[in-house]
């Protein structure tokens, strides 16, 4: 069996963490451009969602709509055609935490909107409902390696169905009690347009492959903090180098005894 | 899609744990829904719960993933044979060539709401000896069947409600075409838990009796609990007479609600079409449709008015959630190894409680079991959040 590599072009980024709103700042930061300041991530308001869902939208949503449509821009990809894998440890703490407490409290009646906010895919339904994207759309949990099972799942895609797709990996934080169980400090996140063939648009080719190489780290102390504590960061070793404009090999975090090495070449 | 071989498969609902038992009680029309007497839920609805789930006990080494979604996954994994031949698969390729896909709603949450009853009074802690990461957390499944078979490759959950157990089969199928791996587990576990009882009773979805798919007077669903594995290899150029093989898969969004499907069933149509088109198939080379059917009226006239579309009244369907109750993450492996059994068994399942057809989904809709030749079936799983998944399974003769 001859093996197809896991290889794709990347169109287009958006990222969000703490003290890091856009890919742009990002980007300035790991060229060693401007100082990294951590700060609360902050999260624009979700204006593509329809009113109703805009009220209701959570952190997570919020996050995902502003990484989602940030990547599909600079990729000038049309949102209401895009594949998407999106991959998370969580879905909203929040939500989550409210309805544990009130299930161990005398009234169980939880509400509607708090259930069905509760999937785990709730950030792809309402990226559907905002996008009008009917394409296929694949959720992931993988704990603290949602990175890498999310990039794995969408080349997949790339590759098999030839379609251009939009991953998203981010975590989210929960509140006390949960919070101190699975301490990620605030929302952060990656997305990536990745296409099967190369653009005017494509910025590099990653090829990404198994490995049992120990993950690069960030040399930024309190950046390689973030890389630790908020799961879906574990990209940023390879955003580094998208970053400074340098073709390469990284070897970023996946699960016990598989990491994954992704190879990088620039446009 | 090029074939794919199902070199093993089983699965565990109320109807029964492994193969034999699910056949028969198909076979005869039987359903596992019972009145709901889970944990201190005070709900008037019926449940299909899955016998001696916390009789398991988990390997030493993996207690730190003891919750009832694991356990639950044990005692399906220890079922006809599996375990072993995932293991025999496992020497043949190797620990790194074996990926794990496996599907799940709410993973080992009731860990979780259970906890929450014992915070320290001052402090508001959760106990010291819950474990969120190895219970309650989605990938808790997939994480301890990795380990519990001591694999190295790549593993995922896929947590897009109530297809997702559908769509693990998708994305195992696609990493074997990249040929990042030889084979995969597949499948899904999900267990009962008061966030899904008292969060589906909220939105007035379950029924006060047992589920009645597609039935005019259905008015709600009976969750169920229950698990289904397979094991997915390249099939052999001859494969064996009565090998299970999936033969396509199709996915899609519905882009409209976070829990009402598309109304005339877009998104459904969309996924069935995919499965099709990737199987190579046209609607007229099914002879089976397992349909969602979860009994709630939207979503079965939703569904419906797609099979309708695509199949007309040509095709028997049935949804078997009367029999096993609506197994949610669990579903769409469940309803797979369903089709397997068939496919080999010549068995086209009826759909028990259901007492008349809903004049308003001209379909050809089977309230009784009968026999019947199927060569080629096809199952629908669609999940809130509008996530569709189709697969499309066929009999090697």
């Amino acid at each position: 069996m001859n093996a197809t590599p896991l290889s794709a072009w990347i169109e287009g980024i958006g990222f969000l963490a703490p003290g890091l709103p856009d890919w742009p700042t990002t980007r300035a930061v790991l060229r060693g451009e401007q100082a990294y300041l951590g700060a609360p991530s902050v999260l624009p308001v979700p204006s593509l969602l329809p009113a109703a869902e805009r009220r209701r939208a959570s952190r997570i949503i919020k996050l995902t709509l502003a990484i989602g449509l940030e990547a599909a821009t600079h990729a000038e990809a049309d949102v209401s055609t895009l594949a998407t894998v999106f991959s998370a440890s969580g879905a909203d703490g929040h939500n989550c935490h409210a309805i544990c407490e009130q299930l161990a409290s005398d009234d169980r009646q939880i509400s509607p909107t708090r259930f069905h906010n509760s999937v785990h895919n709730a950030a792809a339904g309402y990226w559907g409902i905002a996008t009008g994207s009917m394409a296929p759309s694949q959720v992931i949990c993988a704990f603290n390696a949602g990175f890498g099972a999310g990039i794995i799942d969408a080349l997949g895609q790339v590759i098999v169905d030839q379609q251009t797709t939009l991953l998203i990996a981010y975590d989210s934080e929960y509140p006390e009690p949960l919070h101190s169980k699975r301490p990620v400090p605030d929302v952060g996140g990656v997305a990536l347009v990745l296409s099967p063939t190369r653009t005017a648009r494509s910025l590099a080719r990653i090829t990404v492959t198994p490995s049992t190489a120990a993950a690069d780290v960030l040399a930024n102390a309190e950046l390689e903090a973030r890389r630790n504590d908020i799961p879906a960061l574990r990209c940023l070793p390879l955003l580094q180098k998208l970053a400074r404009g340098e073709s390469g090999s990284v070897t970023v975090d996946y699960l016990r005894d598989m990491q994954l090495n992704m190879d990088l070449q620039l446009c | 899609m090029t074939p794919l071989h199902l070199s093993s498969y089983t699965a565990t609902s109320s109807l029964g744990r492994g193969l034999a038992a699910n056949l028969e009680a198909l076979r005869e029309g039987r359903s596992g829904l019972v009145p709901c007497a889970f944990e201190t839920v005070q709900l008037d609805t019926w449940i299909g719960e899955v016998a001696a789930v916390d009789g398991q006990k988990l390997p030493k080494t993996l207690a730190r993933f003891d919750c009832r979604n694991n356990r639950l996954a044990q005692m399906t994994l220890e079922t006809d044979g599996f375990a072993d031949n995932v293991r025999a698969a496992i020497l043949r390729y190797g620990k790194t060539r074996v990926g794990v896909f496996l599907g799940t709603s709410t993973s080992g949450i009731l860990q979780t709401e259970l906890a929450y009853r014992r915070r320290d009074p001052v402090s508001g802690a959760l106990p010291e000896d819950f474990i969120y990461g190895t219970t309650h957390n989605s990938f808790s499944l997939a994480e301890f069947a990795r380990d519990y078979f001591g694999l190295e490759g790549p593993a995922m959950a896929i947590s897009t409600a109530c297809s997702s157990s559908a769509k693990v089969f998708a994305a195992a199928a696609r990493q074997i075409a990249c040929g990042s791996i030889d084979a995969a587990l597949v499948g899904g576990v999900d267990s009962l838990c008061l966030t899904t009882l008292y969060g589906f009773a909220s939105l007035q979805l379950t029924s006060p009796t047992p589920c009645r798919p597609y039935d005019p007077a259905r008015n709600g669903i009976s969750i169920g609990e229950g698990g289904a594995f397979a094991l997915l290899e390249r099939a052999p150029a001859r494969p064996e007479a009565g090998s299970i093989l999936l033969l396509g898969t199709g996915e899609s969004s519905d882009a409209y609600h976070m829990s009402s499907p598309h109304p005339e069933g877009l998104g459904a149509r969309m996924a069935m079409e995919a499965a099709l088109r990737s199987a190579g198939l046209n609607a007229t080379d099914i002879d089976y449709l397992n349909l969602h059917g979860t009994a709630t009226p939207a979503n079965d006239a939703a569904e419906g008015k797609a099979v309708v579309a695509l199949f007309g009244d040509r095709v028997p369907g049935s949804s078997t959630k009367g029999a096993t109750g609506h197994t949610l993450g669990a579903a769409g492996a469940i309803e797979a190894i369903i089709c397997a059994l068939a496919l080999t068994n010549d068995l086209l399942p009826g759909s028990p409680h259901t007492a008349s057809l809903d004049p308003a989904i001209p379909i050809q809709y089977l309230l009784d079991s009968r026999s019947g030749k199927v060569r080629r079936a096809l199952t629908n799983s669609f999940g809130f959040g509008g996530s569709n998944c189709s697969l499309v399974f066929g009999v090697a003769e």
